[in-house]
């Protein structure tokens, strides 16, 4: 491998590459977004940009893809210095991106979604026969009549991709493409993605999940704070190495004492057929949704967004009370009518998906947000007068237990980093010793030094005999941590199974909807 | 567009504070170009508007008296809107006050007792958090807007008003005037300070101040109002009831509203007549954003909107200026306030205009 020195374009093949970056620095109030990126992408070539949230990947795709501009740097297109204006100019290069958050209208057909990607008129000609075409050559089964909101997710890219592809890509750019897509979703997309750079288009692929980028990629640039810190062959690096060079650190695994009397240790949170109807637009109705866990335990709920992760954790907190008392029970004791704050004081804790306006408000102090949810529970309020000496003495308390870094109890929320406020929030929750803890997303966009520690934090609370549940869509994480998983899918939950006999790929079928292999609901094969 | 708005990303703490202050120097200079483009000797006008009126100690007296129902107001508003609260009608809940306190003078004649005062102040209360009572049972259980219902009822509640006193309530012995009979001794405001017009209701605001500050800074009550305004989720999260604060912001600022128009009809007015607040429930609005939503800024904001009634006045009778001049002052004040805060979140960023098809 190479330690990239930071000046000129490294062509690694000899030839003229197909996109060159050199220099590319853009500055944002807050930060220093890129900080002087060279790289250089070859024709055929998968190329995978990697680096934590807030590494400087999506802008500097952005930038490629002419949404940015950059303060400093050269852009070389096939040698020749460029300068893209907008994303019609990259389009008119050959520059295709498939985003992260799909940009598609739900009440048109593919077809017209496609259509309205295109800005000429010649190319709409045609156009529902040339989207069958591509779709089949690609193995990107779709349907041009198909309306959009009846597609899955992984169909909802499928549209985007073919968007791409009707205009003869020399390079496509992919924006973590896998974080919604299931195990056998992901395996289809890479075959499409190898037989496009057989063809010889070059792929620019942004993820920051590192067995992917193992098994995809032949060649990686790795960001770290803006900056190039290394590119190499990641098939010759072990995902271990990838992911310090990403963080800069190392990192250790995860320490959770296998509990061996699991089958004797009292259940702690027992779920007994809830069902809550979604009040939101679009939202998920929990159906019969069942499961126990134990002390010392920690539950794994999978599942792709969207499934009634949100009414689930909303159901369990209290936000939304269930229909009967019995259907949610804390140590015994029913607790489906009771609000947040009564479960709290009943021993739950939660930590929410969400971390700015749902597990804190970001423009009050960390003393504050420590009060949020630990006002009664800590006995931070004495008959109605807040005791803000013990509530900035809680708050301190958490900020040296969970090494937060911040200006102490009186800094605001907003000025901590997700991966610290993270900590905080987390931190909060377990210094208020709950018996059952739940926790959505816990490392959701936060750094991976600080994932480790949070993941640690709570594999340590259940040590002590709490109950953990973890909903999360990062089927690592649950294999890593949970001691038995359940997955989520359209409301209902699967039985859950001890994590040492399950496989991905049956983890993968429930996440796509589906109790017994069989075959898919509807890929509509286009005639 | 060739501009757009780009948030600066981090608040200035200095310029929280020091953009009601850019704003009141702001209007001071239009406002003065203002009177010389009607004609009117510049120094001499602004002079006329701000100065002469409080250079007097009866003058300052009487800012008292105009500051002490925006403030109450204010206060209430101020703490309502903290919890995104938006209760646009405090002039109604006022002249429902005014009506349920002043009924109860009416009906007390002119009896002397130590309860027709604590009954009144009392009535007044009940009566302004009744009328917001409406638009809060409309919001929590139809989850209707409390700004529309809110404004709607202050033009129900201005009829209702004028029914009574052109109607049942009128005085008998008014010469047809829209007009009750003027309260008792034993309903009329004491005089705090003999020879001037500063009565009950100013200590009342000031009282009002301390214990909305209080509420506001020190309790888990404004804690929870000020967590339902800034992330409602997060208040949710914390079991706070959304619903119950809802209430307890509109009856709060119903209530001091009410009290507002019972201490204006039962002190400086002594009577009921169809207009017993000259807007003092919509100049609350600007009084509460001028002192940040913040009760002791509301008692600043109030003294210096107070200002403008009496400037307005004394620009009317001194420079023949109308009437409408104390509605221009406070429309330019709310306009560069708003102006000001805006640029004290955002940047004013000049768009470069790209060709749409523009590859090299």
């Amino acid at each position: 491998m190479t330690q990239n020195n930071g000046n000129g374009a490294p062509g690694a093949r000899g030839d003229t590459p197909l996109l060159a970056l050199q220099g590319i620095s853009k500055r944002f109030p807050m930060t220093i977004a890129n900080d002087g990126i060279s790289l250089a992408i070859q024709p055929g070539e998968i190329h995978a940009l990697l680096g934590e949230n807030g590494a400087g990947k999506s802008t500097l795709v952005k930038i490629i893809y002419g949404v940015l501009h950059p303060d400093e740097g050269a852009i070389r297109w096939k040698g020749a210095p460029v300068s893209i204006a907008n994303p019609a100019a990259a389009r008119a290069l050959g520059i295709g991106m498939v985003f992260q958050h799909f940009s598609v209208f739900e009440a048109l057909t593919v077809a017209e979604n496609i259509a309205l990607g295109l800005n000429d008129k010649q190319q709409r000609k045609g156009l529902r026969d040339r989207i069958a075409k591509v779709s089949e050559d690609y193995g990107l089964r779709l349907d041009p009549d198909a309306t959009v909101h009846h597609l899955s997710v992984g169909e909802r890219q499928r549209v985007e991709i073919v968007r791409c592809l009707l205009q003869n890509p020399k390079l496509l750019i992919m924006d973590e493409p896998t974080s919604v897509l299931t195990p056998q979703e992901i395996e289809r997309l890479f075959t499409t993605l190898r037989r496009l750079a057989a063809e010889g288009c070059a792929i620019l692929y942004i993820s920051h999940k590192l067995e992917e980028i193992r098994s995809l990629c032949e060649r990686a640039t790795i960001l770290r704070q803006g900056k190039v810190v290394a590119e190499c062959d990641p098939r010759q690096e072990t995902a271990k190495h990838l992911a310090e060079l990403m963080i800069g650190t190392t990192i250790r695994p995860p320490y959770h004492l296998q509990e061996e009397s699991a089958e004797t240790a009292p259940a702690r949170l027992e779920v007994d057929h809830l069902s809550v109807k979604s009040d939101r637009a679009f939202g998920v109705d929990l159906n019969q949704i069942s499961f126990t866990v134990s002390a010392g335990e920690v539950l794994g709920i999978a599942g792709i967004a969207g499934n009634g992760q949100t009414e689930l954790m909303a159901a369990l907190s209290g936000e939304t009370p269930a229909n009967r008392a019995e259907a949610i029970i804390i140590d015994s004791r029913p607790v489906g009518l009771l609000g947040p704050a009564e479960r709290r004081q009943r021993g739950a804790g939660f930590v929410p998906e969400e971390r700015h306006g749902h597990g804190a408000v970001k423009d009050m102090t960390l003393g504050e947000n420590a009060l949020l949810s630990a006002y009664r529970t800590k006995g931070l309020v004495r008959g109605g007068l807040i005791d803000m000496g013990s509530t900035m003495r809680f708050a301190a308390e958490i900020i040296k237990g969970f090494a937060v870094r911040s200006d102490g109890p009186a800094a605001e929320a907003r000025s901590l980093s997700g991966g610290n406020l993270q900590r905080f929030i987390v931190g909060r929750e377990i210094l208020q010793s709950p018996g059952v803890l739940v926790v959505a997303q816990p490392t959701w966009g936060v750094d991976a030094g600080a994932a480790a520690s949070i993941r640690q934090a709570l594999l340590d609370l259940a040590d002590k005999g709490a109950a953990v549940v973890v909903i999360s869509q990062d089927l690592d994480e649950l294999m890593e941590m949970a001691d038995h998983i359940a997955v989520i899918a359209n409301g209902r939950l699967s039985p859950p199974r001890a994590v040492d006999q399950v496989t991905v790929a049956e983890l993968g079928l429930l996440m796509g909807g589906i109790e017994a292999p069989s075959p898919e609901r509807r890929d509509a094969v286009p005639a | 567009m060739p501009f757009r708005l780009e948030a600066r990303g981090r608040h200035s703490p200095i310029w929280t504070w020091a953009s009601p202050v850019l704003a009141i120097v702001a209007t001071l200079i239009v406002s003065t170009a203002l009177f010389a483009a009607m004609g009117k000797p510049a120094g001499a006008a602004l002079y006329t508007f701000v100065v002469a009126p409080i250079s007097s100690m009866n003058g300052i007296a009487e800012l008292g008296v105009k500051a002490a129902p925006l403030v109450l107001i204010g206060v209430g508003l101020a703490i309502g809107f903290r919890a995104n609260v938006w209760n646009i009608g405090a002039e109604g809940q006022l002249i429902l006050g005014a009506i349920a306190g002043g009924g109860i003078g009416l009906w007390a004649g002119d009896a002397t007792g130590f309860w027709i005062l604590p009954a009144m102040i009392l009535g007044g209360a009940l009566g302004g958090a009744f009328w917001a009572a409406i638009p809060a049972l409309l919001k929590t259980r139809f989850n209707a807007s409390e700004i529309l219902t809110s404004l709607m009822l202050t033009y129900v509640a201005q009829l209702l008003l004028i029914y009574l006193v052109v109607g049942p309530w009128k005085d008998p012995e008014g010469y047809g005037f829209p007009q009750t009979r003027l309260f008792g001794e034993g309903a009329t405001m004491p005089i705090l300070i003999s020879g001037t017009r500063v009565h009950l209701g100013v200590l009342a605001a000031l009282i009002a101040v301390a214990v909305c500050w209080l509420i506001y800074a020190k309790t888990l009550l404004g804690f929870q109002l000020r967590v339902l305004g800034q992330a409602p989720r997060a208040a949710a999260y914390a079991g706070f009831s959304g619903e119950g604060l809802t209430w307890f912001a509109l009856l709060l600022g119903g209530a001091l509203a009410g009290l507002a128009g019972v201490f204006e009809v039962a002190g400086p007015i002594g009577q009921l007549t169809p207009a017993v607040s000259p807007g003092y429930g919509f100049t609350a609005i600007i009084v509460a954003f001028l002192g940040r939503l913040n009760p002791i800024g509301v008692l600043l904001g109030g003294i210096v909107l107070a200002l403008s009634y009496l400037g307005g006045e004394q620009a009317q009778i001194a420079l023949g200026l109308p009437k409408a001049i104390t509605g221009i002052y406070q429309g330019v004040l709310l306009f560069f306030l708003l102006g000001a805060d805006l640029l004290v979140h955002y940047r004013i960023r000049l768009v470069r205009r790209v060709p749409a098809r523009g590859a090299a």
